[in-house]
């Protein structure tokens, strides 16, 4: 912020990142070249911002490339995450949203379960960068999830699970 | 995120500093059309301080553009990152905006 310039708002802070990363469960991967990380967190996206600053942490310790960590990793993993909370989970603030994350040297997998109906997130089609839609305020979630990963997957798995995969080059 | 609000001339001066996601850009959005419906007409964002944006972000800054041209306005865009002109061409926003490379290139002509 500039010298002088009025703060006028201020949201609440987000949970702080220590807690989350006090939180997850982090272990060696089965190969032992990367790690796992498993996280459940409360149905509330003030919790969005900590759990993105951890996962970019993992992806710096394996040195993803900058334009991977500033870019990639948080938006697409920013919109898997409101879509679990706000689509699949419906907002309901007793619902949970489960992590499980890969980190290792050739790519990052990210699957993220909520627990709503099954809602196919990639069921949804249309072009938010054509014509009317380009000026509509919502619909570009899944369209960024796409263009910013080398994959997107979604299954059912006793709730229902996007997988998230980033290849490093 | 926080965001401040300065006019300079006739124009509304936003800067946001940190993330403007899902959790947080309702705040921005109400401040702005607040303004709006005060009778400001102009509003420049400066995303210099800007972390990344997510999608709903994105949605929020298509809506402020439309309700202010609606009102006969402007939203002009400057100081994004390469990161944030990526995310802006990837989705096509760019063509709807008004983007300069600093806040002095964007008040010409405003």
């Amino acid at each position: 912020m500039h010298p002088g310039a009025d703060p006028v708002r201020s949201v609440p802070p987000p949970p702080e990142l220590s807690s989350i990363r006090a939180a997850a469960r982090r272990v060696p991967s089965d190969d032992g070249q990367g790690v796992d990380l498993d996280l459940v967190i409360p149905n509330d996206v003030r919790y969005i911002e900590p759990v993105v600053e951890l996962i970019r942490d993992e992806c710096e310790a394996f040195d993803f490339p900058r334009r991977h960590r500033a870019l990639n990793v948080p938006v697409a993993l920013t919109e898997a995450l409101s879509n679990a909370m706000l689509r699949g989970n419906i907002g309901r603030p007793d619902a949970d949203v489960a992590l499980h994350c890969t980190v290792d040297p050739t790519a990052l997998v990210v699957e993220i379960r909520d627990q709503g109906e099954g809602f196919d997130l990639l069921a949804s089609t249309g072009d938010p960068t054509a014509g009317a839609a380009l000026e509509r305020e919502d619909g570009r979630g899944l369209f960024l999830m796409r263009a910013l990963m080398d994959r997107v997957e979604r299954f059912d798995d006793h709730g229902n699970v996007v997988r998230l995969t980033l290849l490093r080059p | 995120m926080s965001f401040s609000i300065q006019k300079q001339g006739d124009v509304m001066m936003v800067e946001v500093e940190g993330q403007l996601i899902v959790g947080n850009r309702q705040e921005l959005k109400q401040r702005v059309l607040d303004e709006l419906e005060g009778g400001e007409r102009k509003f420049l964002i400066d995303f210099s301080q800007t972390g990344y944006i997510d999608s709903s972000g994105l949605g929020v800054l298509v809506s402020l553009s439309k309700k202010i041209r609606e009102q006969g306005g402007e939203l002009r865009l400057a100081n994004l990152n390469d990161d944030l002109k990526t995310l802006f061409e990837l989705t096509k926003l760019d063509t709807l905006f008004h983007i300069a490379d600093t806040r002095e290139r964007a008040l010409e002509a405003f």
